[in-house]
């Protein structure tokens, strides 16, 4: 079932590179599995490991202060490419409970807010501000509250998120989307009822 | 209310819509692959649930499947568990499967469309990003995650939060080497990778409607590498004409009435668009792809871009960074630069007439020396037909490879992947890091430009051939 999101506190990994795509989140050949078990360990595989199997230790997820960080900050039109959903899932593997972003593309969007993974898109200046704060401060926290829609900043000044108000609700009450579009079970059988003839598959 | 495509699509298969909430969509066609699925499949045993419609559930199996010829096909232990796993997913829940070594296997997005699967009208999903493809026909068509397949499959529904639209006109006549994979990587190459995001683009002008239905669907297919959440083509007497007789086509009484039904779809005079982008399809050149994003695109007589073209800092970095990864130098050609391998395949250009155009150029040629050509079917069906017309000849007298049907290389999940280090022009639609093998390089481009690069070992402008190597 998919986990609540109220608030939390945490450190930000930076990794401020835009159009980062699926493909770099958990590239394909990790795709083979038959659950959802064991991606994180593959999140960012291409950046993370050198040739040898060995984590490259420039890359921000190997540095021993940023392990137990639940937010990543990341460049524009983060997700973009494969629907993959393998991507949150890799992400949540790996211990990300929000991501901060200029932009997410559509389909990683959606496949985040199916799995408890929120999305926090913030204007520009704020990103920039809030690497200036990292670079000041690694240790810098955020505080993300989903019930106001805002993302406290490590100066202590909040600023608001846009979410739709079905996701919130969704993610604020640990809410399954496919209970919500069951309920209308009455409603789909009508609409079959009125609509032309399917498919003679 | 003048309406454009998208809006009567959408308004026709909306169950519920109510205020403050995404609406319920109804989905037509969902179609369903290996490696996407399974964790739906167990969502739905985990809530005893059933799928609600296996008649509208159509199954294939294309990413990790291997495509040499079936005597030397191998399966790695975690492909055959997938494929095993979709194959009894499949038998439990009644959904129809082309499996590997059925004569109608191939590309998702390939042969929807082949079979008659996809029409004008539709709503059609798939966990797949490059589900936009069948929006040629007329369908309103998106990828999904994996969540979503399993909604569609409970209920055949699916949460969607209407998007906004995009016109994108293309006017005039395309030139002489110049196709439909040159028209959406010059779009993609102006609006941007998230140029689109948010929105269903639907093409229209002069330049779309001389298309065939393939160019269509190449066209479609790269919507989402703009970031747009689907593709569309208004249906006209070209999508009639591709559909008459496929299988599962309408036939008899049911044509005349989906015909009629279907030229109602055109988007109405003096309907509205959020944004309208323009191309001038004369001015167009033969594309290709010089970093590591299809936006990354250019006229393929161009020069590489200098970091002093980009004016955001960003888009600085993230250039520096392709070039650095495609270990290409700022400010020169590309024309001329070695080539390791070329990739004809792909939901993007592995249809019939892509295979020849590219057998219209490797026709009395051969591969250069050190290149390898690897040319891979879209579908069982394509193969067959292009067998019928000799092109399996034309490709293996020139010295490429003649594969089995699926996404090949275009995703490197089966064992045909690019090495380290290696350039490849591919006729697929991806150009990521390591998106054709860790460590490999991609050129986007069309099935001409790629067949013309076999035949010199280098970047060729196909319109140039004649005159050799540059």
């Amino acid at each position: 079932m998919v986990p609540k999101f109220t608030s939390l506190v945490s450190r930000v990994i930076p990794l401020l590179v835009d159009n980062i795509d699926t493909d770099q989140i958990i590239p394909a050949r990790f795709l083979k599995v038959i659950d959802k078990q064991g991606l994180g360990e593959h999140l960012f595989a291409d950046w993370r490991y050198g040739s040898d199997g060995l984590p490259l230790s420039g890359f921000p997820l190997n540095q021993a202060e940023n392990q137990g960080a639940e937010v990543l900050l990341a460049g524009h039109n983060f997700g973009c490419g494969s629907s993959r959903e393998h991507a949150p899932w890799a992400l949540m593997g790996w211990g990300f409970r929000a991501l901060i972003s200029t932009g997410f593309a559509d389909i990683f969007r959606n496949n985040c807010l199916k799995n408890g993974l929120l999305p926090v898109q913030v204007d520009r200046g704020i990103s920039a501000r809030l690497l200036a704060d990292l670079e000041r401060d690694p240790m810098a926290k955020v505080a993300v509250d989903l019930e106001s829609t805002t993302l406290r900043l490590p100066d202590g000044s909040k600023v608001g998120f846009p979410i739709d108000s079905f996701s919130r609700h969704c993610l604020l009450e640990g809410l399954d989307q496919l209970g919500y579009i069951l309920s209308f079970q009455d409603r789909i059988e009508a609409y079959e009822g009125r609509a032309r003839c399917p498919l003679p598959v | 209310m003048p309406r454009a495509l998208f809006e009567k699509v959408w308004q026709d298969h909306v169950v519920v819509e109510e205020p403050d909430r995404p609406s319920v969509v109804y989905i037509d066609l969902h179609l369903v692959h290996e490696v996407t699925s399974p964790q739906a499949f167990a969502g739905l045993r985990s809530r005893g649930l059933r799928v609600r419609r296996p008649d509208l559930t159509v199954a294939t199996m294309d990413h990790s499947t291997p495509t040499l010829p079936k005597a030397l096909q191998v399966l790695d232990t975690q492909s055959k568990a997938q494929l095993a796993e979709l194959e009894h997913n499949t038998t439990e829940f009644g959904i129809r499967l082309y499996a590997l070594g059925d004569e109608k296997q191939g590309i998702v997005h390939v042969i929807g469309p082949e079979l008659g699967l996809s029409q004008p009208g539709m709503t059609i999903v798939c966990g797949d990003s490059h589900t936009s493809t069948h929006g040629a026909l007329g369908a309103l068509a998106f990828g999904i995650g994996t969540s979503e397949v399993e909604h569609v499959l409970a209920s055949q529904c699916l949460l969607q939060t209407k998007p906004r639209t995009m016109e994108v006109r293309v006017d005039g006549r395309l030139s002489p080497g110049v196709t439909a994979k040159d028209i959406i990587l010059a779009l993609i190459g102006r609006i941007g990778i998230a140029g689109g995001t948010g929105h269903v683009i639907e093409y229209a002008g002069s330049a779309i409607r001389a298309l065939g239905m393939e160019g269509r669907m190449t066209v479609c297919n790269m919507s989402i590498e703009a970031g747009a959440r689907a593709g569309m083509i208004a249906p006209d007497d070209t999508t009639f004409e591709y559909l008459k007789g496929r299988e599962f086509s309408p036939q008899g009484a049911d044509w005349d009435e989906a015909l009629a039904r279907w030229r109602k779809l055109p988007t109405d005079q003096g309907a509205l668009y959020d944004h309208t982008v323009e191309l001038d399809a004369d001015r167009l050149e033969p594309m290709i792809t010089y970093g590591t994003n299809p936006g990354m695109a250019i006229p393929i007589s161009e020069c590489v871009p200098s970091p002093t073209d980009f004016a955001d800092g960003a888009q600085r970095e993230a250039f520096h960074k392709a070039m650095v990864y495609m270990a290409l130098e700022p400010g020169k050609p590309l024309l001329g630069h070695k080539v390791d391998v070329v990739f004809f395949g792909s939901c993007t250009n592995s249809r019939i007439s892509d295979l020849r155009l590219a057998a219209s150029v490797l026709n009395g040629r051969k591969v250069a020396p050190g290149v390898r050509a690897l040319v891979v079917p879209g579908s069982q069906q394509v193969k067959r037909q292009a067998e019928s017309e000799g092109l399996d000849r034309i490709f293996k007298a020139a010295g490429a490879e003649w594969r089995e049907a699926g996404c090949s290389m275009c995703i490197a999940m089966n064992g045909d992947e690019l090495s380290p280090g290696q350039y490849a022009v591919s006729t697929s639609n991806r150009n990521f890091e390591g998106r054709q093998g860790k460590g490999g390089r991609t050129f986007l481009a069309s099935p001409l430009t790629a067949a013309a690069s076999a035949v010199t070992g280098c970047i060729t402008d196909v319109r140039r051939l004649e005159l050799g190597p540059l």
